[in-house]
């Protein structure tokens, strides 16, 4: 074990145990400000290659800006963070762009192309970056369709679908390419539970058939414990665990006990820093 | 207000305008790639230019007409309503026709450009190009700065047009200028460069500012819905102030 | 591509081709080069001493009525006249041949035009012929001249002189 992960409080996996000498994102020392609050604060993590690494934490800890990191969406203000054995830091636009052809991404938004149809936006991917026949074209994007439940709805324009179906056009979009690495931000939110069954399926299959390296972040960790190889718990601008899911689950430490029971107390704090409540609202005795 | 809070706001401003002219350099600088989007730039082509056909159609012809009638009003006083055509013609030609034009463009097509990439941006919808390895820059915004370049001139001789059609209306049809001497006039003193294209070139120029405006403001727009509001308001003022001042400069040093 | 992006570009292959038809109708109609081209006509030609203000496009009027318009001014090197071609539309084809030409003013300062005044001659102008009467450009210097020492030209030059020291 690496003596720098010295959180007390971590599980019983080291955040990179899992097949540390083939990580797929590496990153080391890694320290963000946004705003001068700390996001992360000097943390490492591996992501084992064709593994399905969930990334969980309280809402605003910095989910989606690790995964901003790692595309290179967002410079860190100190550390080092390689994908595929690249520095994304050091890389120029094109080799980033290089880098980002082989990165599928779902936005915690969908971030749908609003002038665009959903068969368009599922096509766009490939007609920016090959030079294919339409036919070929309209086969990839109807499969893709096909696969997320919504080959009807190519015709349909990103303002006529519902959250849970943008969702799911995002998710078409960004494995059109069939990418080496997935990233997932919260790809669940809003989908029923058929919907929510075949994406798991499909998150899970695409991995099993193709490969390809997963991460993904998201709330639901009964959904998260179906499909994910490890899981890594951030809070407070740390990983304060990580494991296989069902090691988690049984609640070894504290944080996630609490983070998993959904308790309100304990060392996560359920309320954004703030001032004494009490004295905020004018009722101790030296608010004013 | 105090010293240094206008020594800060110059210096905002100062900013501002350093932050203008990078941003129209590294629209530059993507205008080749762009040119592999280039459906992308006819389709701007096609919301900024022809989806402001009416307005600029209703408002050349209104400004023509009105033009006419007060110009008759003026010239009678001298017996010289013979000159109306020509009067008219030169008015619209070198200023009005590309004044106008810029303004009603900004207000019509500069605003969209700005909501729309504020909106894109606010929606992720930039970040989304940027991870599919599409540079938004090249993809979004240099074909809007082409079509404001491209659509400007052709709107501003549409105007024109239509504006002489206006003031022949009035002129010659009810206020019954001779025919002949209102185009006679007119084709003896206006000339195609020193005129016509002098306006035409102007209006390229104005539509280039008003692109680049309306696409820095929503480019760095703040990803909320105000400030997608603030920065289309922005986009309407700073363009107008920028096309009028540049006019004049142009109008001065240049023609 | 698809069905949108074809109609895309046609609107836009539209509108661009709208604004080239508003530029070259402005260009040519508008402007000088309307001058260049001419429609079925026939060519007079007419000496002036003075045309005064007289421009190239200039109606030709009869009885009012605009029948052609001046297509080029000239200057005569050897009698040091203004040499006016005038361009009349074909369907004014009767008009004598000792009709004469003069310069005349629509209203105060207004522009010229030209004049013409039907003689009695049993033939007709053909192409190419000279209009030999003419009566040159009222200028109005001239005519301030005349009202302001009240008509009398033969003491002119002196009137002049006291004019200025009144
Ligand atoms: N562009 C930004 N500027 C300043 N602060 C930001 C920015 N983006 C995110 N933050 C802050 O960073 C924290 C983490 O955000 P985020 O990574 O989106 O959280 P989540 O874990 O819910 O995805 C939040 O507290 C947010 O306020
Ligand atoms: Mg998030």
């Amino acid at each position: 074990m690496n003596p720098r992960v010295n959180d007390p409080t971590r599980s019983n996996q080291d955040a990179r145990t899992p097949a540390a000498g083939n990580a797929c994102v590496r990153i080391r020392g890694l320290r963000t400000v946004l705003n001068g609050k700390t996001i992360f604060d000097d943390v490492d993590l591996d992501i084992a290659r064709g593994k399905i690494t969930a990334i969980m934490g309280p809402s605003g800890t910095g989910k989606t800006t690790l995964l901003r990191h790692i595309t290179g969406q967002l410079a860190a203000d100190c550390g080092d963070i390689e994908v595929d054995g690249r520095h994304v830091a050091g890389l120029n636009r094109t080799q980033l762009f290089d880098l980002r052809e082989r990165i599928g991404y779902l936005f915690q938004n969908s971030a749908l192309l609003t002038d665009f149809s959903v068969f368009e936006n599922v096509a766009f991917p490939l007609r920016q970056h090959l030079r294919l026949p339409e036919e070929i074209i309209r086969n990839i994007v109807l499969t893709r369709l096909q696969s997320v439940g919504l080959r009807g709805a190519a015709h349909l324009m990103p303002s006529e679908l519902s959250g849970g179906m943008a969702r799911r056009v995002a998710l078409a979009r960004a494995i059109v390419r069939d990418p080496d690495l997935m990233i997932y931000d919260e790809p669940f939110v809003g989908l029923d539970p058929i919907a929510l069954n075949q994406i798991l399926t499909l998150i899970r299959t695409l991995n099993d058939t193709l490969g390809v390296t997963s991460i993904l972040v998201a709330h639901e960790f009964s959904a998260v414990r179906r499909i994910a190889d490890h899981v890594v718990l951030i809070a407070g601008g740390k990983f304060v665990a990580s494991g296989h899911p069902d090691v988690l689950a049984r609640g070894e430490s504290e944080w996630t006990r609490q983070f998993f029971g959904g308790e309100a107390d304990g060392p996560v704090p359920f309320q954004y820093p703030a001032r004494d409540y009490a004295a905020e609202l004018g009722f101790a005795a030296g608010a004013r | 207000m105090n010293a240094p809070r206008r020594n800060m706001m110059l210096a905002d401003a100062l900013a501002q305008v350093g932050a203008v002219g990078l941003f129209m350099f590294s629209i530059l600088a993507a205008v080749p790639k762009s040119l592999r989007h280039y459906r992308e730039t006819v389709r701007q082509v096609w919301f900024v230019g022809a989806m402001s056909l009416v307005i600029i159609m209703t408002c050349g012809l209104f400004v023509g007409m009105v033009l006419s009638l007060q110009l008759y009003y003026v010239l009678t006083n001298f017996g010289g309503t013979a000159a109306l055509g020509t009067v008219v013609a030169l008015s619209m030609f070198r200023e009005l026709g590309p004044v106008v034009t810029a303004l009603l463009f900004a207000g019509r097509a500069g605003t969209s450009m700005t909501a729309e990439i504020g909106l894109m941006r606010a929606t992720d919808q930039l970040s989304a190009m940027e991870m599919m390895a599409v540079d938004p820059m090249s993809y979004v915004v240099a074909p809007r700065f082409l079509a404001g370049i491209l659509a400007m001139p052709l709107l501003v001789c549409i105007f024109n047009a239509l504006g002489l059609l206006g003031a022949h209306l009035v002129g010659v049809s009810w206020l019954g200028l001779d025919n002949g001497t209102f185009w006679g006039n007119m084709t003896s003193t206006v000339e195609v460069w020193s005129d016509l294209l002098n306006g035409v070139w102007k209006s390229a120029a104005f539509g280039a500012v008003i692109a680049l405006i309306a696409t820095f403001q929503g480019y760095t727009t703040p990803p909320t819905s105000e400030g997608v509001a603030y920065a289309t308001t922005r986009t309407v003022v700073s363009s107008a102030i920028v096309v009028l001042a540049l006019d004049f400069v142009m109008t001065a040093f240049l023609m | 591509m698809t069905q949108p992006r074809r109609s895309f570009q046609v609107g836009t292959g539209l509108f661009i081709l709208l604004g080239f038809a508003a530029l070259t109708y402005l260009a040519t109609q508008t402007t000088s080069i309307a001058n260049y081209q001419q429609g079925d006509s026939y060519a007079l030609k007419a000496k002036f001493s003075n045309i005064g203000q007289l421009k190239v496009r200039a109606p030709v009027k009869l009885a009012g009525v605009r029948i052609g318009s001046v297509q080029s001014i000239t200057l005569d090197p050897q009698t040091l006249s203004a040499i006016v071609m005038i361009g009349i539309d074909k369907r004014f084809a009767e008009i004598p041949d000792d009709s004469a030409a003069a310069i005349f003013t629509s209203g105060l300062l207004g522009d010229q035009y030209v004049g013409i005044q039907p003689g009695g001659s049993p033939d007709m102008f053909k192409d190419g012929d000279e209009v030999i009467l003419t009566q040159s450009s009222m200028q109005l210097e001239d005519l301030i001249g005349k009202f302001l020492v009240g008509g009398d030209t033969a003491k002119q030059g002196d009137q002049a002189k006291t004019d200025g020291s009144e």
